[in-house]
């Protein structure tokens, strides 16, 4: 990559990061080199610990059959094999439709749904954050409330609006009731109130941009760390909701219904189950390495300088 | 040209334009409020007033008053020990774990890019992971070969193994830590982002103004700058804690042994699911409901001291 680069944008690299080193010049005098040293050690011990569930799994997709059965299950593998993802074509068969079938459904759900969330709820958010149209405030406060009452028993009540709105058995039924989670606004609305000043919307007013074009193109940059989190998290339970009472055709049924039905059969069931968990694991994992490598790297810019 | 007659023009445009920029909010408001309307709040309003009905989700319902309400506190003899539990739960991994899930992103915050996407990786690996739970199955395995209790086992700190998630007195504190170690999850990734988003410059300037270690500007900077993501943490916190019910339905199973580890949010999931009264379900709901929201608004104004 260097030797593409021109001297100019070399010089210019080199000056950014200068400017990027001088900016962290002010912890000097907030930091001390002990407690950095603390943090790094209770960090990275806290993390291991977190870990511990994800490498499990991964561990023991790759046990032979004779150590998945020692019990209790040991946390490391001795001779490593990988029969438990060989074995899981052979699965297949098991699967009423083909498993690319299910892998479509599932990321067309994800992608469709998160983009339309992010979408809607940022634009909702917006307009409560920014304006001042008259029952903001209320629609503010029934979106708080709602995150608090039990989901559960709203089941029913649910169940009977997508009955008569027809949506039973569609691709709808998966995309419409995940678009207006009150958890993405709240998340948008508290990040829009901190981070676009006032006047910021002033000027792109005075510079006669339009509402919608207010919103997309000045309000939206300033969150990019907001969204690109509401991605990951829209994107994450998508991935992984399994189809409830609304789905009834085979054709229509996502992933984690396949996985499951994979994981119940074959001789060395706990290493294809997870074998099969591993590799579900895999698109969250990608989502969040591309969204989040990209919130913390954003410089924290606010837009007045 | 006085400003005196200049003004009525500037204010009918300004009237004009706050009409036709109002439109547009609400078209911008209309896609969400439209299906949040038909998917939470009509669902929540029907579940408020079944609240006050024998429903057993076939027959039509039957108007009953209060009588879902008063059964609760005087005839369910597990309402009063899984109000209990919550409470215990909720007061214990609440607090502990919004103050862990913001201490560690505030410390992840630390470091450059690279360790910083690594770090908080490795932190919310178990929200990727899916159900890891069964981990603490495994660690706290009743038998004598479970990792708990063959340790302890063979230090000679315990003659005969302990039934970890059977005990009474052993089990709601093994799900206060499972939970508080869970709490890694939208509230983690939601402060990194919240620091991410606090201006540098601030800080800068707190160096040059006299914050003499990052305590200060914790205290002085990051925290007031941070106020409305750290009342979406609240909040969420909130939703969390006082719902607890995997968790426990998992390592102790439902119902556990004297109730022990039994929550509202299992209760209401078992009264519904298992025993079809619908009506009874709801008003359990629109008491946890009632206890939850209480709970925000008094550390709502908490948020609003910190920083003075």
């Amino acid at each position: 990559m260097e030797a593409t680069m021109s001297k100019a944008d070399a010089r210019r690299l080199k000056k950014l990061k200068l400017k990027a080193a001088k900016r962290d010049q002010y912890k000097r005098f907030t930091r001390t080199k002990s407690g950095n040293f603390f943090y790094t050690f209770f960090l990275i011990l806290f993390g291991m610990f977190s870990v511990l569930p994800m490498y499990y799994c991964i561990i023991t997709s790759f046990k032979p059959l004779d150590e998945l059965l020692v019990f209790p299950p040991r946390f490391y593998v001795i001779s490593p094999t990988v029969e438990s993802y060989l074995t899981l074509p052979s699965l297949l068969d098991n699967l009423a439709v083909p498993l690319s079938r299910y892998a479509f459904n599932s990321i067309f759900v994800s992608v469709v749904a998160t983009f339309l969330h992010v979408m809607v709820g940022s634009a909702a958010a917006y307009v409560l954050a920014k304006t001042n149209i008259p029952g903001k405030k209320i629609i503010f406060t029934i979106v708080q409330m709602s995150l608090l009452y039990n989901s559960y028993t709203l089941e029913i009540p649910r169940y009977i609006i997508y009955a008569n709105m027809g949506i039973f058995d569609t691709y709808w039924a998966y995309i419409l009731p995940a678009i207006p989670s009150s958890m993405g606004v709240f998340l948008m609305k508290q990040f829009m109130d901190t981070n676009i000043p006032d006047a910021l919307i002033e000027a792109a007013k005075i510079d006669g941009a339009g509402s919608f074009r207010t919103f997309w193109s000045i309000a939206m940059p300033n969150v990019k760390p907001a969204w690109l989190t509401l991605t990951l998290f829209s994107f994450r339970d998508l991935w992984a909701a399994a189809p409830g009472s609304t789905i009834f055709s085979e054709e229509l049924k996502t992933l984690p219904f396949a996985a499951s039905t994979i994981a119940q059969s074959g001789i060395a069931r706990q290493g294809c189950a997870m074998a099969v968990t591993v590799i579900m694991m895999i698109p969250p994992i990608l989502v969040y390495l591309v969204t989040q490598s990209s919130v913390t790297q954003t410089m924290s810019s606010s837009g007045i300088k | 040209m006085t400003t005196a007659n200049k003004e009525p023009v500037n204010l009918v445009i300004k009237r004009k334009e706050k009409f036709s920029n109002n439109a547009v909010y609400y078209l911008m408001l209309a896609p969400f409020f439209v299906l949040f309307f038909l998917f939470t709040v009509l669902p929540v309003i029907s579940s408020v007033i079944l609240s006050f009905f024998d429903f057993d989700a076939v027959s039509f319902p039957r108007f009953a008053g209060v009588d879902n309400y008063l059964r609760m506190f005087v005839h369910d003899d597990v309402f009063p020990k899984a109000l209990s539990n919550t409470l215990v739960l909720a007061i214990v991994t609440g607090p502990l774990g919004f103050l862990i899930a913001f201490m560690l992103a505030w410390m992840v915050n630390e470091f450059g890019p690279g360790v910083r996407t690594l770090l908080s990786f490795m932190f919310y690996a178990p929200a990727l992971a899916g159900n890891v739970y069964f981990i603490w199955q495994i660690l706290f395995s009743g038998d004598a070969y479970g990792y708990i209790n063959s340790t302890l086992l063979s230090f000679g700190l315990i003659v005969e193994p302990i039934q970890w998630l059977r005990n009474p007195s052993y089990a709601l504190p093994i799900i206060c830590i499972v939970q508080l170690w869970m709490s890694m999850g939208v509230t983690f990734l939601s402060n990194i982002s919240g620091l991410q988003n606090v201006n540098p410059e601030l800080y800068e300037a707190g160096a040059i103004d006299g914050v003499k270690n990052r305590w200060h500007e914790l205290w002085y900077i990051t925290i007031p700058s941070m106020k409305s993501i750290l009342m979406f943490g609240v909040v969420m916190q909130i939703q969390s804690a006082f719902s607890i019910a995997a968790v426990p339905q998992a390592l102790c199973g439902y119902p556990s042994i004297n109730n022990s580890t039994d929550t509202l949010v299992a209760l209401i999931t078992d009264v519904g699911t298992a025993r079809y009264e619908m009506g009874y379900a709801a008003a359990i709901s629109v008491i946890l409901f009632i206890m939850m929201f209480a709970t925000k608004n008094l550390l709502g104004k908490l948020v609003n001291l910190a920083g003075r």
